[in-house]
């Protein structure tokens, strides 16, 4: 087990025979990934990699079973690759795009309404189980095999807490980007109840930054819901009002969106939360330590 | 991206929504010129800036002639003015905007904006007109109407008439506000608009009650600009910071602030971070600057040009974690810039992740001397301690 990626999936790319798709694959594979296949319109028949290439997912998903899509398509088009990826019943798809415009994102949203594929991103470094699958574009070998779920918005911060983990002893179970627009395919409520459910998850670390009220109602959702414990971090201390910091979604607009009212109210819901991006790791020891959970 | 309240209205009046008579002008003699033209004994003289809170800074006012107009725009024009939102070096008015003076019976406001919990485009509204909305949030919450539009179906009549209702717009003004509500609606769906935000909205007229869109705001997706042309258009480079947009120019995105460390790191996550941190350990950080993916040797050296721009910058602090990014390039890149800058002041450089090991020996081998960081806590402790001598 682990979260939405395991040894089990099988993995196509959208966007396949792209310069960015063709070396996360080679990448990806490094690790174990079973990737299957891959589409590029246009290219149906050929092969790259030395995997078939399809014209659409529909037809990737009828020849290889594929069942997780890493889109990297390029941001105009995104929306409509996740949107086909959903018609076509893949469970779990990563969309790695910065710069998908909100409104395509607010229609992706409607379309996806009663359909169960999760939607990962846009702008994420996306997921990885280490040793068994990698979709996405982070550098696999900082993630050792672990019991620590960790769920973030930025991906440089997410290798951040990692090293910062690995220099102490611990690994991850699975990693999950969610990105930083405004708009994201899957929240971090979704990802905690995914870690809550998972057995080899026993503790989450959740990264999260200025702008929007996420953070804090995952925090609600994990007192009312959790068992493991949960570790909290809100980049933007130092963020002026009204100005995005780099992501599209990172933005104060008001009071409730800061850096400081967010770590909080996640410390008044009973979060463990490391106030220092420099000690993300030593308070996911702690956590461990007072929980009893043991370092693997 | 922003653009003036003319060129808002100049849009909305596109969708068929009503908004006063007017005109733009860039001269006090053009500004005669508009309120002539457009007729009427009475005229308000708007100064065009992006910034929020010009009537209190004086950047609005009521005429009642030709000339005074005149003289109005030319007090206005080529001054910079001040508001709570512009900072203190204010904003350089270029253009004002003229129209007819309105009859005010009752002011309203009307927002659009994306609502990050529905993940739609919602109605906010508000009796309460002319007021900031974020003001009457605080005091007067109940006030406060909010309605989600789903995306599929979009806005339709009745919700609107919810709308209208719970803030009293009642009898004739009830099929006005349907209309224009749709009408926004639209233009904010077809333009890729993040925003747009009409306060006040406003009863007008002396003899049937009229409603009509006295200022308006709006902020479109920078992401979807490829396919907006004619808003696209719009923009008015001199009301942003000119090294920010040559920042974005080089594929860089630099925000100025008002320390003394610079600050260039891959990642708006770890760029934050990394300020939070110099923050922490009792530093003022310069500037928020994340280089991106794939940073090439001359990006780095773009990045060094900028940060250094500012006078203030004492040290400057490099924090890499390479996932698509290379150390090893990253490296070449500060060498590069050292070497061509004449860089005076201190570096500081933490490198982790892809090619670290390389990116870690070119800065060891180059003969220049970098302060090296075996992470973030130790890179914003040095920082801190390189400014404080």
């Amino acid at each position: 087990m682990s979260v939405f990626v395991s040894k089990n999936s099988r993995v196509i790319f959208q966007g396949f025979t792209g310069e960015h798709a063709t070396f996360h694959a080679e990448d990806a594979m490094k690790i174990g990934t079973n990737v299957v296949g891959g589409v590029t319109p246009g290219k149906g028949g050929t092969t790259h990699l030395g995997l078939p290439v399809f014209d659409t997912v529909a037809e990737a998903v009828a020849a290889t079973g594929a069942d997780v899509s890493a889109v990297f398509v390029p941001p105009p088009f995104s929306a409509d690759a996740l949107m086909e990826a959903i018609d076509a019943g893949i469970k779990v798809a990563v969309t790695i795009a910065d710069g998908v415009p909100v409104h395509d994102m607010i229609r992706l949203q409607r379309f996806r309404t009663g359909k169960d594929t999760i939607i990962v991103g846009p702008n994420t470094p996306g997921i990885i189980t280490p040793g068994e699958c990698k979709v996405g574009i982070m550098p696999a070998h900082i993630y050792k095999k672990g019991n620590v779920g960790i769920v973030s918005r930025s991906g440089t911060l997410n290798y951040e807490a990692t090293e910062q983990m690995a220099a102490l002893g611990l690994g991850i179970s699975t990693s999950v980007g969610i990105g930083g627009d405004p708009i994201n395919g899957t929240d971090f409520t979704t990802v905690l109840r995914a870690f809550e459910a998972d057995p080899e998850t026993e503790i989450v670390v959740m990264i999260g930054e200025i702008g929007g009220p996420q953070e804090v109602a995952a925090a609600r959702w994990a007192k009312e819901n959790m068992k493991k414990p949960v570790v909290g971090f809100v980049a933007g201390i130092s963020a002026p009002t009204g100005r995005r910091m780099g992501h599209a979604g990172a933005i104060i607009s008001n009071e409730d969106d800061t850096a400081g009212a967010k770590m909080d109210a996640m410390e008044a819901l009973g979060l463990y939360v490391a106030r220092n991006p420099a000690h993300i790791g030593q308070t996911v020891l702690r956590a461990m330590k007072e929980n009893g959970i043991a370092i693997k | 991206m922003n653009i003036h309240e003319y060129q808002a209205k100049e849009l909305l009046k596109s969708y068929g929504v009503p908004v006063p008579v007017g005109g733009v002008a860039y001269s006090d003699q053009q500004a005669a010129q508009v309120a002539e033209e457009i007729g009427g004994n009475k005229w308000v003289v708007k100064a065009q800036i992006h910034a929020g809170g010009r009537g209190k800074a004086g950047g609005v006012k009521v005429v009642g002639s030709i000339e005074e107009v005149q003289k109005t725009a030319d007090a206005m024009i080529g001054t910079h003015l001040v508001t709570h939102q512009t900072g203190p070096e204010g904003s350089i008015v270029q253009r004002v905007w003229i129209e007819q003076a309105s009859e005010i019976k009752k002011e309203f406001y009307l927002g659009f904006v994306i609502d990050r919990g529905s993940q739609r485009i919602t109605i906010i509204a508000s009796g309460e007109g002319g007021m900031d909305i974020e003001e009457v949030a605080k005091q007067a919450p109940e006030k406060i109407v909010k309605e989600v539009i789903d995306p599929a179906i979009g806005l339709l009549d009745f919700q609107c008439r919810k709308v209208a209702t719970a803030i009293g717009l009642k009898g004739n003004l009830m099929p006005q506000a349907v209309k224009l509500m749709k009408a926004v609606y639209r233009c904010m769906r077809d333009k890729d608009a993040l925003q747009a935000e009409i306060n006040p909205l406003a009863i007008v007229g002396n003899g049937a009650d009229k409603l009509m869109v006295l200022d308006a705001k709006f902020s479109f997706d920078d992401n979807a600009l490829y396919r907006q042309k004619a808003i696209t258009e719009m923009r008015d480079l001199a009301e942003e910071d000119p090294k920010e947009v040559e920042a974005s120019g080089h594929g860089l995105n630099y925000i100025a602030l008002d320390g003394n460390i610079g600050c260039i790191v891959n990642g708006a996550g770890l760029a934050m971070a990394s300020l939070d941190a110099i923050t922490l350990h009792g530093g003022r950080p310069a500037n928020f600057l994340d280089v991106g993916g794939g940073a090439s040797p001359e990006k780095v050296t773009n990045a060094c040009r900028i940060v250094l721009e500012d006078p203030n910058v004492k040290c400057i602090l490099v924090n890499i974690f390479a996932g698509i990014n290379r150390c090893d390039w990253i490296a070449k890149g500060l060498i590069q810039a050292c070497n061509s800058l004449q860089i005076k002041v201190p570096l500081i450089v933490r490198l982790a992740g892809t090619n670290v090991e390389e990116g870690r020996k070119i800065l060891a081998e180059s003969g220049l001397s970098f302060i090296t960081a075996e992470n973030l806590d130790d890179a914003a402790a040095k920082a801190v301690a390189t400014v404080r001598g």
